[in-house]
């Protein structure tokens, strides 16, 4: 019996106690006419053994490809200590704090956690996560509702800039509570917000505006100015940041005279895998005035009756299981492994080295941009500064060169065509620390190769344009 | 001491990044950060040992007995975090093509068809990314299907008052009142007060089966009826699903929309509060609406689903695919687990709780629900040692840490006054049961002898009970101390 280790006198000594006859009796205030026979649809148990036979002919048939994808996920370098203390027996096993005199070692790391992201993004507070980059950003949009209170619009402005995932999810998530997101469009030069396309709406009621800075583009938003402007027609701002670009760009905590209010976004790169999309974490941190509208667990230090230093959970009356129908979410776990992770990460990275990390990744994507381009087919769209991350225009059809490079084992990048139609041949490509020059030049010889084979084959190629 | 306190300035960990720091020319002076962020300056080893140091100060599943009543911590496979954690599934990116990934996609799309098998729901969406959200999907899907039929007068849901809190907030969220339906003497919902209840008004019903009380809600087909009967719809909290697994399916009970704890029923590690997983499951009137993506299989490869083929879908919840790494520690262990041991895990989890209930009523202990059968959990009330004695449950539960052992669930559900809810799980053998129950036996010998033993509990752990409400008043979420 997999994973139960009762032996058949324990069974007997067992229903002898209780008094029932058989293990099946103990079902008996189960309408009769509701019980199942045979579970059909499962297949028959597998050793582990067996399991791990498929599980890794099935691991090795995706291929490992050599990444140059983005798009909210990202390739990092991940130290060999962060995951064989991560999964740890006693931190992988143990459940949200509650007992916290039995729960110090989380709830210290937890702590540890918060500061660091506070100290990340210039903010007051944390929390101790959500559960990924776009829900934590729905979270961030309810929490700007409930902080704002002179504002009664429920608006949010929210550029097209911003990832188009966040954006649809935060619609799913906030769309019954009567909360409007108003879009804002981007530069086509820049693949920036520009503060000229929110005029319109100055003197309006609007409660926040979402800033995502490096944005989905990768490109650097004048977020001084975008604070400024929000701040003076009484919205709020809030930051979505990649925390790995905030050991090198001035932080959320920082922007414009008195910083964002609330800074949030995808906790991934800091020493989380791509592991198909999850599981993440999503932080959240804010100014002190805001803390008691913040979502999610939040761990506080205190004293014990000794008096020395202890952690617990704390401000739990904003939260589902004492407010019930009028919690501030109705969040109950977070991704505290994840958590764990990150704050290992961290400790072990340091502020150079992760700032080092930054302009590896920036060093690189520039190098890549540069290898990308050097034909008459590929040129950068977009003329603002990026982080790690940027687009290139294709002058022939992306899907042509999409699929060999994907038969050559290599993800070249996010096609932007399904969500931005009107960029035509986009690509959203990344090359972070990760990538070895090697790695960059195979990426530009396939590209080369490729393209000399279509345009040769006489396909319809625009000319770059000067 | 916190790494920050361990800190020296130039002290690093230097294999772990890139020696030297790149230029960044053209990122403008103006959008570059001027101050160093406050992160600690450590070697590998030392950060090695702090978080090591760490994580002995908690108790686990790995190292305790856990009765966390309705988190059914029971023994998390090593197996499953080993293959989900196999470098071909870490290195998928989310955006991969599906030519690339059908490895990931036939663990999913299987992973779904078990799901279905299990609870007798028609349709699955795996995305959901914890119970609560799972929840959220839920009831937002209940809305999405009363609007698509243009039947927008609904604005109530009914939660009984012995749900989880996640429900009524849950609600909420989906921007529903919430209306509580008081429960029986015997624990069942009152389904009189039920009937009186619903309407025209009503949208639909959140209930937990067997419920938060630890019993099975006998007239379930009912309730069902009368829900149904009003135009409503049943929405079932898969928080309890491990005490029914194989025995019983919320599908054939008549729900209509339902969702599941991974991390509870499949095992998945909690993590010290998280990830979880919480696929839903719909009847087939609500597939349209369940959220995207889900995985397809045409016979020949697997594919996304997303919602340009489900344009009623409520739509996303997460970047990407969800929690796809818990998501593969549940296949894996519902692989081994198989058919057969499907049926085992209820059978076990059920025969330790009334074992445990048994002995502890013999042993005199007051069960909130004596004539019912436990199903995967039971509560034991202190009412009587709280009047007679002056100790509460959560001195019990305080002192249970003395003797190794993690406290199970106090004050919930609210209901019943100083409650214990006591959670076995089928993975706690015999010997480690009856240890529970020793230890209960003399915590109650000495609450009447050496009262204060249980007051000043904990007396073991690295802190002693600690001034939580300080912890709020005087708020320090944050260390403002100055690195070295």
């Amino acid at each position: 019996m997999p994973f139960i280790p009762h032996t058949e006198t324990d069974i007997r000594d067992m229903l002898e106690a209780i008094g029932a006859s058989d293990i099946d009796q103990l079902f008996d205030e189960i309408p009769s006419g509701l019980r199942i026979g045979e579970l059909s649809g499962v297949p028959a148990g597998m050793t582990e053994q067996e399991i791990s036979r498929l599980m890794v002919a099935r691991a090795e048939a995706d291929g490992r490809p050599l990444c140059f994808t983005g798009a909210g996920a990202y390739d990092h370098h991940i130290p060999a200590a962060v995951w064989e203390i991560t999964t740890r027996g006693e931190f992988y096993s143990a459940y949200t704090p509650y007992q916290a005199e039995a729960s110090q070692g989380t709830l210290q790391l937890l702590y540890e956690f918060q500061t660091m992201m506070a100290g990340l993004t210039g903010m007051d507070v944390s929390n101790a996560s959500l559960y990924d980059g776009a829900s934590a950003l729905a979270e961030a949009v309810l929490m700007a509702v409930r902080a704002n209170r002179k504002s009664k619009s429920r608006r949010i402005l929210v550029p097209t800039t911003v990832h188009p995932q966040y954006r649809k999810t935060a619609h799913t998530i906030v769309n019954n509570q009567g909360i409007e997101l108003v879009d804002v469009p981007y530069c086509s030069d820049g693949g920036n917000t520009v503060p000229d396309s929110l005029r319109h709406l100055e003197g309006e009621d609007i409660t926040a505006l979402v800033i995502q800075h490096p944005n989905f583009f990768g490109v650097l938003e004048e977020v001084d100015v975008l604070t400024e402007w929000a701040h003076k027609q009484g919205a709020l701002v809030i930051a979505v940041t990649n925390p790995v670009s905030l050991a090198l760009l001035r932080p959320p905590g920082e922007w414009g005279g008195q910083g964002a209010d609330i800074a949030c976004g995808e906790g991934q790169p800091l020493g989380v895998p791509l592991a198909a999309g999850g599981p993440y974490f999503g932080y959240m941190c804010c100014k002190q005035a805001l803390v008691r509208q913040m979502p999610g667990r939040i761990v506080g230090r205190t004293i014990d009756r000794d008096e020395r230093d202890g952690y617990t959970l704390t401000l739990q009356a904003r939260e589902q299981h004492i407010r019930r129908s009028r919690a501030t979410s109705n969040i109950c776990t977070n991704q505290g492994l994840l958590v764990t992770a990150a704050t290992i990460y961290m400790a072990l990275l340091g502020a150079d080295g992760l700032a080092n990390v930054a302009r590896a990744c920036h060093a690189n994507t520039r190098a890549l941009v540069d290898r990308l381009t050097g034909n008459d087919c590929v040129s950068p769209l977009f003329n603002r500064p990026y982080f790690h991350e940027t687009v290139l225009q294709f002058s022939l059809p992306l899907a042509d060169v999409l699929r060999p490079l994907y038969a050559h084992n290599l993800l070249p990048g996010y096609d932007l065509s399904k969500d931005y139609p009107e960029l035509g041949n986009a690509l959203l490509v990344c090359a972070t620390e990760a990538r070895s020059a090697a790695d960059i030049d195979l990426y530009a010889d396939h590209l080369n190769r490729i393209i000399e084979s279509q345009t040769a084959a006489g396909c319809p190629v625009q000319p770059k344009m000067a | 001491m916190l790494i920050f306190e361990q800190s020296r300035a130039g002290r690093r960990a230097h294999v772990q990044a890139p020696a030297s720091a790149e230029d960044t020319p053209d990122i403008p002076e103006s959008l570059l950060r001027e101050t160093r962020p406050l992160l600690p300056e450590a070697s590998e080893m030392q950060v090695v040992r702090h978080y090591t140091r760490l994580s002995q100060k908690n108790f686990s599943i790995d190292t305790q007995f856990y009765p966390l009543g309705s988190c059914t911590m029971k023994y998390n496979p090593r197996a499953c975090n080993t293959l989900a954690m196999l470098p071909g599934f870490l290195a998928r990116h989310p955006l991969a093509p599906e030519s690339m990934g059908q490895g990931f996609l036939a663990c999913m799309y299987e992973l779904q068809e078990m799901l279905k098998a299990v609870t007798g729901m028609p349709a699955v969406s795996l995305t959901p990314a914890a119970g609560a959200q799972g929840e959220f999907t839920g009831v937002a899907m209940i809305r999405a299907w009363h609007d698509a039929n243009g039947d927008t007068g609904r604005n109530e849901i009914l939660v009984p008052d012995a749900a989880h809190g996640t429900n009524p907030a849950t609600a909420t969220m989906c921007g529903y009142q919430v209306h509580e339906i008081p429960t029986g003497k015997d624990g069942d919902v009152d389904v009189d007060a039920l009937r009186e209840a619903v309407g025209a008004h009503t949208a639909g019903i959140m209930l937990t089966n067997p419920s938060t009380l630890g019993v099975f809600e006998r007239r379930i087909e009912e309730i069902a009826a009368i829900i149904h009967e009003a135009g409503g719809l049943l929405y079932y909290d898969g928080a309890n699903l491990n005490a029914i697994l194989g025995k019983v399916r919320p599908g054939d009970m008549g729900f209509d929309v339902i969702h599941m704890n991974l991390h509870k029923t499949f095992s998945t590690p909690h993590g010290g509060g998280g990830p979880g997983a919480g696929p839903v499951g719909v009847s087939k009137r609500l597939e349209p609406f369940l959220p995207v993506p889900v995985v397809g299989y045409d016979g020949d490869e697997y594919y996304w689903i997303t919602e340009d083929v489900r344009p009623q879908s409520i739509g996303r919840l997460s970047t990407f695919m969800g929690n796809a790494g818990v998501l593969m520690r549940a296949y894996i262990y519902a692989r081994m687990l198989g058919s057969e041991g499907m049926h085992r895990v209820a059978d076990f989890a059920t025969l330790n709780a009334n074992y445990l209930m048994a002995k502890l009523t013999d042993a005199g202990f007051d069960v909130a629900f004596p004539e019912r059968r436990a199903t995967h959990e039971f509560i034991v009330t202190l009412k009587r040692q709280q009047k007679e004695l002056g100790i509460t449950a959560m001195d019990f539960a305080k002192r249970l840490l003395d003797y190794n052992m993690h406290a199970p669930t106090t004050y919930f559900p609210m209901l019943v006054p100083e409650c214990l809810l006591i959670e076995p799980t089928e993975t706690e053998c015999k010997e480690d049961l009856d240890a529970f129950v020793d230890a209960m036996v003399k915590i109650q010998q000495e609450a009447e002898t050496a009262p204060e033993l249980l007051k000043e509990a904990p007396h073991t752990q690295p802190v002693r009970r600690l001034d939580e409400v300080r912890a709020a008043k005087q708020l320090d979420l944050v260390w403002s101390g100055k690195v070295d």
